[in-house]
Order: structure tokens, then sequence, then C-alpha cells
């Protein structure tokens, strides 16, 4: 018996790291994942950096130079009807869409993960918190968000709680199925056996696993708040001109669409570019993640 | 249950499978995996050969490439010839023919390879259609034919039923009749048994000897489970880490296994008769390896305690052993620089 | 520190005394989940120092009355009682100071340990959860000794289980097991998904950690090779209930019920000669549902040597001659009875 153990352990140990850097492993060898992450970092960054980055100030106008196309000498991107710089705004106004995106997904996931695991962990509050997240589900995002524009004024954190809000259900839907998972597993019974409370298990067992459900969730919901505050703006329900949001300057060049299409078409495109760049990212995550991915 | 033996030898015609040097490999993210290295074996109509051995060895990937189940990721190289027909290689329109008419794949799990929506009847008459082009009346009394044939009672009832009105081992059974509906040369049978409870496993393998003894089909059984082979085996051949390390008759392999794996093998099982309290199983130390590529050495030898320096610088050859006896099930092989000659079978260690 | 105790206390021989405590007392143990009727009134005591091994095939509750003895469910009716103390009903806090004497052992190896710890905290778990304050170093070492004891390098404490193989897994979770130095121990289907010369290594530790440290065992499994092998004691159940119950010997050299003696005769014997020369004995494969299970004796519809009385009145379970007990109308009092394997028409269940 003890020869076994010993030389069990000499003999080959398959030679995997620990699940944090195969995943890493897998997204490096992935293309889509590579060029996406890239785009979000970009993204990133140009949003730290922005108050250096923008040329501009966003609200700076400049009659003498109006509705300029790109490649003006000063305007790379042209400007808007009022003079203002299309490049800063844009910078800003992503800074802003991706702030609005952390606060939201954020707030989803405080208050929908111990939710989504207290439902699939603990019977008899699945049927309450199941038929919350069905209320919630039912309940227009749009009407939320004119409710709290209409209390507290449209703003950025308004925008923000109202995204969150309606990204609630959905990460207690798949936390709650992940933590009904993980609940019939042997490790938890184990645990069980050996006298571990229901706040250890959660705790040490059903959240840890949780964590890549809870990571792939996010990557969905951060380009769905992003369109969420882009169609905010754009009703005048998030953030308020004159600061800038690529949704406010999609409603404003909508005016002067046909003489000047660039106002309109780059932060549709940029919206479109951070959306994609984080879905597909999240995609490619999540077939990172998958264990029965390993062979391809 | 019969103790006849049927043979290659005694039945001398061509063998209706023929599997030559038949390797396989896998692209995976932490490169390539040789699954299967070499392989021969060949099937004689109307015989049971067995493949034996532990999970990782290949036995599945080899049953798998027969019949083309395997994923893009595999690259498949020799030659596997069915009545003189190479599959390998082989464009997908006349794999798909082959498929189902002269050779059958039945797996170990039924349920997940029935369909839940459909009744019993349905899906052999689909087959049934599909291939042989009988008319739905006709195919409808094959069905309950072929499910009489599979020991199913009352199947003028049972065609009407969903799968998940049967057992484990019904749905095995029905598995069986979809297979042989077409009265296949070759039925490969991968673990056929191992997800079903002992009393309702010996039903099963009387249907595959039922098969065998009444269509003449030759039977292809994969198994990690000796005792299963025991019973029905007519020749083995044994696998370890992608190679066949070891070819016999039942009988001979199992009162004389010339390969350490195999003796291994055979002392690690618990038999009737044996308790802890003077009995130890025999333990085979180590682990089976992972080879990315197949070394010129023998792959056992990291755990065998009869290997030498030749064993870790040269792959043995799979050859004829010189034995008093020459079995009358064919030849005996074994790949070993060192087999086991007339050694006793492996007796389990007797503790004081 | 009350482990240390334990262990010194665990350490005295168990032959020392010839009637040794009950550890586990099962009274009439009643487990339904809504119409499902799992375990319909199971009676079992286990001795310190004593294997009794659980035989049953899917479905028929044994899984459920190891779940019931750690109280992972709450029994419906009966007692479970744990070296004396009627647990039956106790909630989680109240169960707390009687955790540490029962541990379970998972059949699968992966899904039993938490793919997010190191090996080091999964052994250190129970000792978290259980022994009060110890400072890391403490606990280190008794992970360390935990590990050496089942034959694993206390190195191995720094791998993620997904590194290490199935039986070096099954390993981890028997020292995690043993870490509470429990008086009995549940181990469901410990062997069944390991590979035969890994169950073997598995089998022996099992063997040598109960002679050393003495503690009892349930050993939960449908492998009747195994049971030979490690029980002392065997009962066999079908259906929710207890078919036979009696020592190794008896039940292997003398099984009454006839249940028993299918199953004996249906688990294949990995020596071609013998097994070829068996009457087999062809249970049909329709195992009754727990929801609605058969009056009588719930065997009778599969039982080839049922009588009218059989599916009329539901036999007792009671002692007869030659010291087993047995739940069959067949068998008379002095032990003798019909014995399917040499009496009965070789297929039942099959209307031809």
């Amino acid at each position: 018996m003890t020869v076994d153990g010993t030389v069990a352990l000499t003999g080959p140990v398959r030679p995997e790291a620990s699940q944090a850097s195969r995943v890493l492993r897998r997204l490096r060898r992935n293309p889509l994942a590579v060029v996406s992450f890239a785009v979000l970092a970009v993204a990133i960054l140009v949003a730290l950096f922005a108050p250096w980055l923008a040329t501009y100030a966003p609200e700076q106008t400049d009659f003498s130079n109006t509705l300029a196309p790109p490649g003006t000498p000063g305007h790379l991107l042209g400007t808007d009807d009022l003079g203002r710089d299309v490049l800063s705004r844009i910078i800003l106004g992503s800074r802003s869409s991706l702030i609005v995106a952390a606060l939201a997904v954020f707030t989803a996931l405080a208050v929908g993960v111990p939710l989504g695991l207290v439902a699939g962990y603990f019977r008899a509050a699945d049927a309450v918190i199941s038929r919350l997240t069905d209320l919630m589900l039912a309940f227009p995002f749009l009407i939320l968000a004119v409710g709290l524009a209409a209390i507290s004024g449209g703003s950025l954190r308004n925008a923000a709680v109202a995204i969150g809000i309606s990204q609630i259900p959905g990460v207690i839907r798949v936390v709650r199925s992940d933590a009904l998972r993980l609940k019939s597993l042997d490790f938890v019974a184990a645990a069980i056996v050996d006298g571990a409370s229901d706040l250890w298990v959660l705790r040490r067992h059903v959240l840890p696993n949780a964590t890549s459900v809870v990571l792939v969730q996010a990557t969905v919901a951060i380009p769905a708040a992003i369109l969420g505050e882009a169609v905010l703006s754009f009703l005048g329900l998030g953030i308020q001109p004159p600061e800038p949001s690529l949704g406010t300057m999609l409603a404003n060049a909508q005016q002067f669409a046909a003489r000047a299409p660039w106002a309109a078409v780059l932060p549709g495109l940029t919206i479109m570019v951070l959306a994609l760049a984080f879905n597909v990212f999240g995609d490619s995550l999540r077939d990172a993640l998958d264990p029965k991915a390993s062979r391809r | 249950m019969s103790t006849a033996y049927r043979t290659s030898d005694s039945v001398a015609t061509a063998p209706v499978l023929d599997v030559t040097d038949l390797s396989v490999t896998f692209r995976t993210e932490s490169g390539p995996v040789s699954a299967v290295d070499s392989v021969s074996l060949t099937l004689a109509p109307g015989e049971i050969v067995g493949i034996v051995g532990e999970s990782g060895c290949g036995k599945s990937v080899t049953a798998m490439s027969l019949v083309g189940l395997l994923p893009g990721s595999a690259r498949i190289t020799g030659s596997v010839l069915l009545e003189g027909k190479e599959l390998i290689g082989a464009k997908p329109a006349a794999l798909r023919a082959a498929r189902g008419r002269d050779i059958a794949y039945i797996f170990q799990e039924p349920m997940s390879s029935l369909n839940p929506v459909l009744t019993v009847g349905r899906q052999i008459t689909e087959v049934l259609q599909v291939h042989e082009r009988l008319s739905r009346r006709a195919a409808r009394e094959r069905a309950v034919e072929l499910l009489g044939l599979v020991g199913i009672p009352s199947p003028r009832e049972r065609v009407r039923h969903y799968p998940h009105q049967l057992s484990g081992g019904m749905r095995q059974r029905v598995m069986i009749a979809m297979a042989v509906a077409c009265r296949p040369k070759v039925l490969v049978a991968d673990e056929p048994t191992t997800a079903l409870d002992v009393t309702v496993q010996a039903g099963i393998l009387d249907v595959l000897r039922g098969l065998r003894d009444r269509l003449g089909t030759s039977i292809l059984i994969i198994t990690h489970d000796l005792g299963v082979m025991a019973d029905v085996a007519d020749r083995v051949v044994v696998m370890y880490a992608g190679r066949v390390v070891e070819r016999a008759g039942i009988e001979e392999l199992f009162l004389r296994p010339q390969h350490h794996y195999t003796a291994g093998l055979l002392a690690a099982a618990p038999t009737p008769g044996r308790h802890a309290g003077s009995h130890r199983l025999q333990e085979i130390p180590g682990l089976v390896p992972v080879l990315s590529e197949q070394p010129d050495a023998c792959t056992f030898a990291e755990r065998c305690e009869a290997a030498s320096a030749t064993c870790r610088s040269s792959a043995p050859a799979l050859e004829p052993v010189a034995l008093g006896a020459t079995g009358a099930q064919g030849p005996h092989l074994v790949a070993c620089w060192h087999p086991r000659g007339d050694a006793p079978p492996p007796a389990r260690k007797v503790t004081s | 520190m009350t482990t240390v105790e334990q262990t010194d206390d665990t350490g005295v021989s168990p032959e020392a005394t010839p009637e040794r405590e009950v550890v586990l007392e099962l009274d009439d143990l009643v487990m339904h989940f809504g119409q499902v009727r799992a375990v319909d009134g199971v009676s079992l005591s286990i001795r310190r120092g004593q294997v009794t091994a659980l035989v049953g095939e899917s479905g028929s509750g044994k899984s459920t009355v190891g779940r019931c003895i750690v109280r992972l469910v709450e029994p419906t009716a009966g007692t479970v009682r744990l070296a004396g103390h009627d647990v039956t009903h106790l909630s989680r806090r109240e169960l707390r100071p009687h955790r540490r004497d029962v541990a379970i052992v998972f059949q699968d190896p992966a899904g039993s340990l938490d793919p997010r710890m190191l090996v080091g905290e999964i052994v250190a778990e129970p000792l978290r959860l259980q022994a009060g304050r110890l400072s890391r170093r403490e606990r280190a070492e008794r992970v360390a000794d935990g590990l050496r004891r089942v034959g694993l390098r206390p190195e191995v404490a720094r791998r993620y289980p997904h590194e290490l193989s199935g039986g070096q897994r099954q390993r981890v979770s028997l020292a995690r097991a043993l870490m509470s130095a429990p008086k009995l121990l549940v181990a469901d289907e410990p062997t069944s998904a390991l590979d035969v010369s890994v169950q073997a290594a598995v089998l022996n530790l099992l063997a040598d950690l109960q002679r050393d440290i003495g503690f009892a065992c349930l050993f939960i499994t449908h492998d009747l090779a195994a049971v030979e092998y490690l029980a002392d004691d065997i009962a066999v159940m079908y259906l929710g209930q207890l078919a036979e119950q009696g020592s190794r010997e008896e039940i292997f050299a003398r099984p009454r019920h006839p249940y028993t003696q299918a199953l004996l005769a249906a688990a294949p014997i990995a020596d071609p000669v013998r097994q070829r020369s068996r009457v087999p004995v062809l249970l049909g494969d329709d195992l009754p549902s727990a929801m609605d299970p058969p009056p009588g004796c719930r065997f009778h519809t599969r039982c080839p040597v049922a009588v009218a009385r059989c599916s009329e009145e539901v036999p007792a379970l009671r002692l007869v001659g030659g010291g087993a007990r047995v739940a069959c109308h067949l068998v008379a009092q002095d032990g003798t009875g019909p014995d399917v394997r040499t009496d009965a028409p070789s297929t039942t269940g099959h209307p031809a």
C-alpha cells in the first residue's frame, strides 16, 4: 500500500496547473479572446486617462467650426452642430458608459449573488425569491428608469441603478441554478456530515465554485448595461447634457445626421465595438471555463 | 451455457473484420496524445472477441475508430477492413451506409442513445426503413420480431412504449435490437453492461451470446470486467496504454497469462473464497501513463517488477509465445521481453 | 484534545473484548421521499471493529440507508442510534457533537472533493469544524499524518484534486473521513468508479486501516466480490427491505433467499472454465418501482420459485437454522429451502 502511494506520486502526475492558469492558457490560445481583450484593455485605459487624452473639454463649443468633417486639423473626428470635438466627447462618453456599466453590474451582483445563493440552497427561500424574480422580469425596465428619473432626475447614478436593478433577475437565475447543482454534490454532503453550518457550506464551497458562472454572467451583463445606458441617455433619462454620453451624442446627432453622419456614426460605432468586445470576451471566457471543452 | 468456444482456426474463413496497425492520436491543448498505437486484431465470423483494459488503455477509442465515431481532433492511421472493404479514409457517405448495415455499435448508456420522444417501435422501424427500404407494415413486424429476439417479454405491446417507460436493462435490449435490425456482420459493444445491475447484466450477456448463435453475428466486446470477459469472449485482446500487450484464447489467457500486466490484472480482482483476513489483493503500483508519443520502450516497464534495461530501451513486438501447447483458440501472442512462460497463474498473496 | 485520546482508545485491539460495543443500531428505519418508499423498515446493528456490507442493486435503497445514518436526510420513521445516542431526529445543531462519531466516503472520487480547495484544506476541514482551535502547524501535522496513513506523501496537501488520479483522490477522501477518528465509517460504493488494479489498492487499504484502527464500517456496494473480500457480515437489500442477513461465510456458502442466490449466480467469476460451467439464473429485467412496490414479498414478481402465498403475505425477516436471518416463506425453520440455482427453470420473467 505504501508502495503504491509513493510510487504513484513520483509517477506521471498530470502536468496540469491550477484552474486559473489553465483558463488563462486557453484564453491566450483563442485569437478572438486576445483581440477582444485588447480592445477592452484599450477602452479601459482610455477611460482611466480620459481627462488627459481628451484634447478639448467636452462642453467646449466652437461656433466658427461647427459640423467639421473628420480630418479637420485640430478635430481628428470632426465636430458636432455646436462645434464640440467629437473625439473628446467619444472618449469621455465611453468613460461614462463604462462607469455606468460597472456600477450597474456591481449593483446587480451585490444583490443578485446572495439572493441566488440563498434561493438555490434553501428550498423555503426559493419560492419567495423565485416569485420575486418573475415579478422583476415582468416589470418593464424603461418604466423603472422613467420612474427613477421622475423621482430624482436623470443622472449617471440613477441610470446605473435602473440598469442594475433590471439585471438582478438574470444574476439570481444563473447563481441559483449553479447553487442547486453544487448543493447536490458529494463534497457538500461530506462537509455537512462533518458538522458544517449552512453559512460555512455557502461561503467555503458553494460561492467559490459559483465564481465562474458569476464571472461569465458579468461579461454578459456589462455590454447589456452599455447598451442600456445609451438607450436611457438617448431618451434623456440618463446622463444629462451637456455632460457627454454616447447616448446623448446619438440623440443630438439625429437632427443633422444627413449633413454630418460622422457625429452619429462614430458614437454608434463606439457603442457597438465596446458591446461586441465584451460579448466576444465573455463567450471566450465561458468556453475557457468549461471543463468539458478540454479536447478541441 | 455452452462451454464450447468458437475459434478463428476451426472456421477457416477470412475474418469479417481485420484491423492492422491502427493508430489514433488526438490533438489537445497540452499537445498530442497518442491513444492507440499500432493495434492489430481480427474477428472471425461468429466469433466473440473481447478487448480488455483499464481506463486510458485505448480500448474505447479503438472501438469508436472502427465505426467512425471519433471527433475531428483525432488522427487515424492504419487499416480497418470490413469484409475486405477499407473503412479508414472511406467517404462519409460510404461510412454511413456501412454503419448500421454492416457494422453496428452499442453504447454503455442506453438512455442517452435513445430518442425520448419516439416509441421504441418507431425507432427500430426507422432504422429498417432507411437501410432496408421495408414498408411500414413489414418494418413494424420486424421490430416486434427483433424485440422478441433480444428477450423482451410481450414485444407486441412493448413496441408502443417510450424509452422512459422501460428499465435500464430493457433499454439496453432495445439498443441491441436496433443495432442488429439490419443483421450487421459485426457488432461492437462498448461496455454494454457497465451501467447495469448484475442480475440484469447476466440477461444482456445471454442476448449477445444468442445473437452470435442464432444470427452468426461477430461481436467485439469492450469491457474492463474480467468476469464479463470470462463469460462471453472466445478470444481476448489485452490493451495497455494504447498498445495490444497480449492476445490469446480465453482459457489460455486466464490459465497462462504471459504479460505481467495481464497477470497483475487477474490477480487484482477479488475472487470467490478470498477474504482480507487471509489474503491480499495484488496491486499494480503506479499509473497508466498519458503519452504524447509512443516511446521505443515497453510502456509498462515503469510498473513492472520483471522489467530490465531492454524493456526501457526497446519496444517489444507482439509475437507468438512458444509454449508447450498451442491453444485450440488460435496463437497466443504477447508483447513482452520477459514473458512469464510456464509460471503458474498469479496467486493472490496469502498473508500469514 | 479529545481526538488524541480517541486514537489511543481505538488503538486497543478489538479482539480483546468479545462482546464489543454496538456502534450503530438501526431499528425499523423508514425513509420515504414523497411517494418513493426508498427504505421501508430496515433493522441492523454493527459492533466496533466489524465490517458489515449492505449489498443491493440500484434502486434497493442501500445508499439512502447510508445517508440516513450520517443524517444527510431525516428518516421518516424508525431510529438511528450512533454509539448509543438516538440521532434520528436531532437538528443540525444538536447533531454537531455526534458528527465525529461517523464519517462517510462516497463513490465518485471526482465529486467528493471540492475542486477549488487544495488537498490539504480538504483533509483539514473536519479538524476546523470539530477539533476546536488548533495552530496552523498542529493542523498541518495532523493533515500530513492523515495523508501518510492512507499511503500518500504529505506533499500531496499542496495539490488540487484534479491533479490526482482516481485512486489517489479516493485515498484523500479516506484520509479526510478518518481525520476525526470516527467510530463508524460509511463507505458508499468506495471502489465502484475505480479500475481493477486501483480498486485492489483501495480495498487493501480499507482492510488495513480497518484492522489497525478498528473502526466499524458499513460497506455499501453492489460488488459481491469486494464484499467477500472485505465484509464480516452481509445484509442483502431488495426494494427498500432486507432480504437476508448473516455472516459472510454463511451467505456465500448457503445463501437462502432466492434473491441472494440469484445475485450470487449472476455475478460473473473471472475464470472462464468455472464461469461457463455455471447455470445462469436469469431474472426478468423489470425491477418494480419503489413508488408502488409489489404486495407480499417484494421479490415475488421476479422470483423463479414464487408461490401464491408470496404475493399475498409479507415474509418477516426471521432467524433460521445456521444463524442467518431470511425473509422468505419458502425457507424452513431449519434453514432448508429451494435453491434457484439448481431447482428452477433457468429462465423466468420471460414468457417465451
